[in-house]
Formats: C-alpha cells, structure tokens, sequence
C-alpha cells in the first residue's frame, strides 16, 4: 500500500480526522481480546487466591458444594475428546480432500466440495441434537448408557472434519502444477505421486488444518455437552459418560457463585491457554514455508 | 510432408556440416497425421515425422506453433489435460502409443521429459533420484546408491552435490536443478528424451552446460529437443523440424537433416525462418 | 543405469484408491443420514404458522415467531456494531498502516488470537462484562454486543482482502490528483472494497446464528417477544438446545427449527458463493 507517514500528514486536515478516526476503531478492535484476557482473570481472582491453582489438580475431586475444585476429570474429557476426534478426523479429511483433487471426475469434486462446505456450517447445535436423538440411543442400545465418550467423539469428528478437508483441499489446491507433470512424465502412478511429492509438498498446510481443527475440537460446548452424559469422572472406556471442560462451564454457570463461579472462569483461562499455545504453534508452522 | 531418413555425415563433430556417425538412420518413433485439440481449440494438425534412434532432433518454430504440445502428446501427458484429443497415430518402436490399452507407466519410462522451467520435487536431492528409482521397483539400498551416483556423475553434479545429498533440491542453483532433473529422468534409463527447451529458463553460464551435456547424450538416446534458439539448433541437432501456424493451427512445414533444414532448405517459410527474417 | 527394474507393483495404488473412495463414501453417507433425519423429522411442522406464531407450552406445540425475532435483532446489534468497527480497522490496516508498524502487527495479532477464542470464553466474557459490568443484564444487546465481538475478525479479514484487490495505480492516480485521502478512499476504494465487505459479512452472519454457548449466558432463555433491546431473548440456536435438552417431547419442533436453521444457511451460503463469483472477479472500471 502507499503509505509512509510524509503521504499521512497531508494537507487536508479531513485526512487527519479519518486517520485518528480510524486508529480508533482499530483500537478498538484490537483491545477485544486484552479485554477478555482482563475480565477472566478479574474473575478468576478470586479462586486463585482464596483457592490456589495446585488444588485445581490435587483436590478430591470437583465438588463445589463442598469446595473441591478438581479439575483432572475434565481436563481427561477434553482430552480424550479431542485426540478421538482429531485420530480419526485427520486422515478422513486428508482423503476427502486427495479425492476432491485427484480422484473423483471434476464434477463429482465439486459437488462433494460443496457439500463438505455446507457442513462446516451446520451449527454445533444441530450436530449435538441429532446425536442427542439417534447417536446416543444408538451406542445405548449396544452398550449403555447411551451418552458417552464414543458419542463426543463421533460428533466432534463429523464437526472438525470439514476444517480439516477444506483446510487441506486448499493446500493440495496450490501445489504448482510443474510437479504433478513432473512426476507424472517419471512414469509415477497416482497413489505414489500422492504421497512422495503431494503430501511433503502441502505438508505446512494440511498441519496447519488439523491445528485448527483441534483448536475447534477443544472449544466445542454444545454438542459435547448434549451428548457426553457430563458426569464428572476420568474415563475409563469408550462408553463412559464424560464432562469436559466447556461443558462444566455451560452447565454450571448459571448457578455458581463465588468461588465457584471463580474456579469457572479458571477453567476458562486454561481454555484459552491451550488454544493460544495451538494457534502459535499453526502461525508458526504456516511461516514455515520450506523451500518456497 | 514426407518421412524424412537421410544418409548421416560421418566427419568427426564440428559445426554444421560436419556431424558424428550419429546412429544408424532407423526411425524409432514413426509419427503419422498426428493432430491435438483443446476442446475446440486446435494446437497443431496432420503432423507426420519419423524420429531417428540415437539422433538429436530439434523441433523448432515461433511461439505457439504446437511444438509443446507435440512433444506431450509423445509420452501421453496429454492425458493429464482435461478435454485435449488426440488424434492420428504414433509408434515407438512397434509400440502403438495412443492406443487406449498401453501401458502409460511403462511409456513414460521410456520416454523421458525435461521441463522449461526445472521442477525438481520439493525433497532432498537424494530423494529426487531414489523416490522414481523405487517406484519402478529398485528397492536394494546398494543399488540405489549406486544408481543415484552414476546419474548425478552422468549429469556433472556428484561433485557439485556428493557432500549435501539430503539438503533440499530446491536450494540449487537453475542450472543445477535442470541438471538434477535431467538426472532424474536418466537413471530410469529411457529410450527417448523429450526436452522442452531446457535451457530457456537458465542464465547463459549454466545454458552452455546443460547444452554440452544434451550433446553427450548421443547416441546413448533418441533426443528430442524443442527450442526457439536456432543457434542453438544450429549446434546440437542432428536433424530438425520447422513448426509453423497456419490457417489458424500448428503444421510441420518441412523436416529433414540439419545441414538441410539451416543450409539449403525447400520451402519459402524455412528460407525465412532461418535466415532470420521471419519469426 | 539400471535396466532391469521390474515392473510398477500395482497393489498399492488398488488399495489407495480403494481407501480414497471409501473415505469419501463414508463421510458422504454420514452427512446425508444426518440432513436426511433432519429433514425427515422437521419438515412436516415447518409451516407459516410455525413460523410466525410464539411458542407455548414450553415450545412443545405454537412456533418460532418471536425466537426469529429475537434471533434478527441479536443479528442486527452484532452488525450494527461490527460493521463500522471492522471496515474502520480493515481500512486502518489495508491503507494507513506499513508491514512493519507496531500498531499494525499488534492489532492483526491480537485479531487472530481472537479467532481462536472458543465460544463458551465469549459467554463468560459477554457475561461478566456487557451483563454485569456494563449492567445490561440478560439482554438482546449484550447478546449482539458479545456475538459482535466473535464475528469482528472475519469481517475485518475479508474486508481488507476487498482492499487489496483494488490496484495500487488507483492510489497513486488519486494523490496525483491531489485528491484527499479521504476522498480517495470514500469514492475510489469503499466501492471496490464493498465485494470483499460483503462477503464477510455473510460469513460472519453465518457464524453468528450458528452461535449457541455465546448467547446462553448473554442474550439468555426468555422466549417472549421482546419490547426493547435491553430485553432477554431466545436465539434459534438456543431454542433448539433448550427444546432438546430441557424439554421432554420438545424433540419435533426441535427438528423443525433446526432445519429453519439449516434453511436459513443454506440460504446465506449460496449468497456468498454468488457474491465471490460475480462481485469479487468484477474489475473496478465496470462501476
């Protein structure tokens, strides 16, 4: 863009209005986020004072009526969650987008495209009713209770799926053309051209993709909380119910106060480290270009 | 046009008119009303030529003659182009090569193709040799090394690269990434080698290079060569061919011997061409 | 060289594609069982009285008349709000602002932590600070407010990728006009700019009614009509929640809105394919 800050300063003193105008409103924006980082921790305070962070982890377990804030069996719901989620999204979203580029007829691409598009915008909330009404009696009829550990994980692959597949079809979308001629005038089939050049070719971004879909994974409320069963203990199996930890938030809100209320808003603090310490590690592996 | 085998000169190299005992005249790969569309759009029409084994053949021509696409309708990398038809037939040694039935994987290792602009994969140097080698089922660890080193020697590079072999090919220079390309498609061992003019994208330094090893390669293969420099022509090629557009379309106007085609050629648009007043 | 390779085993590339196909079969089927029940279940409630009618008895029988309602005035508070937000700091950022500024790089940093937060962070957000410091309470406004807050940063992503569309030459042509950069920018680069604009706009449109967790804690249950914007309403979202959760029986007309839902994205994502196509390639000269 041109502009240095002789061009700024111009004669026109409008110019000047708009400019701190403007600065205002990115201000503004910017400071959203400190804004939330500021009021978490105001109201986290008072937990991690009257409460101390080692309790979050070495408490009995999570009774606020009785003041214990043990966090651990949530924090093994979250996780637990998300790695099921990401183990199996990750490589159906990869193939969708390998067959979006290289093996479906255009047509067949397209429409499949559209369609992974169109899900990546179905509403947590839609996903979580209907695994409410047919998933979870459907693993209950098998193996009660129905709401489970294996119900969020179904759900969150479906929902993290099309980050992933988008994510990558875009990537597998930008390799340059010279390279697939390349292998293909080597005499190189298909499925070998795929995983010796394609894959280390995109490989910042299809990592990049999964990175966000476990930060999605991490962050989805609704649709875990309808379908998990939230009952506050560190799974055993698969068909174990489960809390996570934004399901402790939106469950318990409502009605904590003080120092329960507090330890909620820790939680959320932990909630938003996790994500900034995945969206550094996708920003830094995104400007990784290697080789470019 | 018609099929063109000539007697080769048999002097020792020098320029033009004299020529190494370049094979012996026999055609390898027989081109008969070969015609390429894209969609509606036609790239060339009713091209017959005969390659000659071992010989380097040069294709030249202004921009957009169809030169480029000639050359991939060779080793059917037409195919990768959605809504492009080829019509007419081609054989490469007895092999009918558009016949819906050939085996594509087993031409394009026959048929060898270096590209304009060099597109070595984006792995280490020693991957870019041992990833094809491998895919054509050389799986023995010694073999490959050897393979890998015998190619890179071939091409001038061992000693460029012996010390750096896992460092990423895309940090060569241009030079040396054509050359590693070349290395490439050599240790497949193909017949033929279709070469898209290789040294259009290199700086003169690295050009001369690469052109002295294309005129190495003699004998060994069939090359065919696409390029829009004449003196380059000129200098390597042992028999050439003039692109033209016409009537909205690519046609092979004339073909023959080099010392033909650059010295005392037939037609009025070759006379032209060569003589540099056209194109 | 090697001339006796053997030929190319062909068992891999059988099974990859075998695998490929099925991937893509199975995520396919997955989808189409899910819209497919969806459809199913909720089209035969979805009616104009469904739509236009309140709800009663715990949203087991009437419709979603004042929950739509509900849901555009959160729509519009949000975008009220972020539109001149985000264009204004798409504009600082695409425009006045270099590569290496400080201000730039802090504000496009934070923007993208920001797209990370998860949503249930916003609702204790929009919670402790629009309902309890800013003493909004339980409101349509601390809903939007919040929801604005979300959908900030694509806005801001999109439109300033509206900007760079337009050529440098413009910028240049117009300072040697000595037009005023303000000039410059409300009758040269606004209208060129307004393609990508938009399209964030739909995108962030489509975020917001997605939202559910955000809107729980800020905009709250009450399913009434609302009077005013400082009045607590449902959100589609939060209806269907509430309705599934909540409410026994409530699972039909919980399929019916989930589809208007879906309807209504449906609608939102075939404008933003057709604003990308036809507004986005168009070149400034045609306005």
């Amino acid at each position: 863009m041109t502009s240095s800050d002789n061009n700024i300063l111009s004669r026109w003193p409008t110019d000047r209005l708009l400019l701190w105008l403007l600065r205002g409103t990115a201000a503004i924006a910017g400071s959203i986020v400190l804004l939330i980082v500021l009021f978490l921790v105001l109201d986290a305070l008072p937990a991690l004072q009257h409460i101390g962070i080692a309790r979050f982890f070495t408490d009995p377990s999570w009774h606020p009526a009785e003041h214990f804030y043990n966090l651990t069996p949530m924090l093994w719901g979250t996780l637990f969650a998300t790695i099921g989620a990401v183990l199996v999204a990750t490589p159906l979203g990869i193939l969708s987008a390998v067959f979006c580029q290289y093996y479906a007829p255009p047509a067949l691409g397209r429409l499949y495209r559209k369609l992974i598009e169109l899900l990546a915008g179905i509403p947590s909330v839609v996903y979580g009713f209907w695994g409410l009404v047919v998933l979870v009696p459907l693993i209950g009829a098998i193996h009660p209770p129905g709401p489970s550990l294996l119900a969020g994980i179904v759900i969150l692959t479906i929902m993290i799926l099309p980050t992933i597949a988008l994510m990558a079809d875009a990537s597998l979308a930008s390799i340059p053309p010279q390279y697939l001629r390349g292998a293909a005038a080597l005499g190189l089939p298909r499925w070998a051209t795929i995983r010796g050049v394609v894959f280390p070719a995109a490989k910042s971004g299809l990592f990049t993709g999964v990175i966000l879909g476990t930060g999605r994974a991490i962050g989805e409320t609704m649709a875990i909380l309808m379908v998990c069963g939230n009952v506050v203990q560190a799974p055993q199996g698969l068909f174990d119910p489960v809390r996570t930890l934004t399901a402790n938030i939106a469950l318990e809100m409502a009605y904590a106060l003080g120092n329960h209320r507090a330890a909620l808003f820790v939680s959320g603090l932990f909630l938003m480290g996790m994500i900034a310490a995945l969206v550094g590690a996708a920003d830094r592996i995104s400007r990784e270009k290697i080789y470019a | 046009m018609k099929p063109f085998s000539a007697t080769p000169d048999t002097q020792p190299w020098a320029p033009l008119e004299q020529r190494p005992a370049c094979c012996v005249p026999k055609p390898f790969i027989e081109v008969e009303q070969l015609s390429l569309h894209y969609g509606q759009k036609p790239a060339f029409h009713g091209v017959t030529l005969a390659i000659n084994q071992g010989c380097i053949t040069a294709i030249v021509g202004p921009s957009g003659c169809g030169k480029t696409s000639f050359l991939t309708s060779l080793n059917r990398l037409t195919d990768l182009i959605a809504g492009c038809r080829v019509e007419g037939r081609i054989h490469l040694d007895g092999l009918d090569v558009l016949a819906p039935q050939t085996d594509v994987i087993h031409l394009r290792r026959r048929v060898g193709m270096i590209f304009q602009k060099p597109n070595p994969f984006p792995l280490s140097i020693r991957k870019n040799l041992e990833f094809p080698l491998r895919e054509h089922g050389l799986r023995d660890r010694e073999r490959l090394a050897g393979a890998i080193e015998t190619g890179l020697r071939d091409v001038g590079l061992w000693d460029e690269v012996k010390d750096r072999l896992d460092s990423p090919a895309l940090a060569l220079s241009g030079g040396q990434q054509q050359r590693l390309c070349m290395a490439r498609a050599l240790v497949l061992a193909p017949e033929v080698l279709l070469m898209d003019e290789p040294c259009s994208a290199l700086d003169p330094l690295s050009s001369g290079i690469v052109e002295d090893l294309i005129v190495s390669l003699r004998s060994r293969y069939t090359v065919l060569i696409v390029t829009h420099n004449l003196a380059q022509a000129r200098r390597i090629a042992d028999y050439a061919a003039l692109f033209w557009t016409q009537n909205g379309t690519g046609r092979l106007i004339e073909a023959g011997t080099a010392k033909h085609i650059f010295g005392t050629p037939h037609e009025p648009l070759t006379v032209a061409y060569v003589s540099g007043m056209r194109g | 060289m090697l001339n006796t390779l053997e030929p190319h085993p062909g068992g891999w590339e059988r099974l990859a594609t075998t695998f490929v196909w099925s991937a893509a079969a199975l995520v396919t089927a997955t989808f189409c069982w899910l819209l497919g029940d969806i459809i199913w279940h909720g089209l035969s409630h979805i009616s104009w009285a469904f739509l236009t009618t309140p709800p009663r008895n715990a949203g087991r029988e009437g419709g979603i008349g004042p929950i739509l309602v509900s849901t555009l005035l959160i729509l519009g508070v949000c975008l009220g709000v972020a539109v001149p937000l985000g264009v204004g700091t798409a504009v600082l950022l695409a425009e006045f602002t270099t590569d290496t500024s400080l201000f730039g790089r802090l504000t496009r940093r934070s923007l993208d932590v920001l797209s990370g937060v998860p949503s249930i962070v916003f609702g204790l957000f929009g919670n402790a600070f629009f309902c309890k410091t800013l003493g909004l309470g339980f409101s349509i406004l601390s809903g939007g407010l919040t929801l604005a807050c979300m959908v900030l940063p694509i806005l801001i992503r999109s439109t300033e990728e509206g900007f760079r569309t337009v050529p440098t030459g413009y910028r240049l042509s117009a300072a040697a006009l000595g037009l005023s950069r303000t000039t410059t920018l409300l009758y040269l680069l606004l209208p060129a700019a307004v393609p990508g604009l938009l399209v964030g706009l739909v995108l962030g449109v489509g975020r917001a009614i997605a939202e559910t967790a955000a809107l729980i804690f800020t905009s709250g249950y009450v399913d009434r009509m609302p009077q005013s914007l400082l009045d607590s309403g449902r959100a589609l979202s939060v209806h269907i929640f509430d309705l599934s959760m909540n409410v026994s029986g409530g699972d039909s007309h919980a399929y019916a809105s989930a589809l208007v839902l879906i309807f209504a994205l449906l609608a939102i994502n075939g404008a933003t394919s057709w604003l990308t196509k036809h507004w986005l390639s168009r070149r400034i000269v045609t306005v």
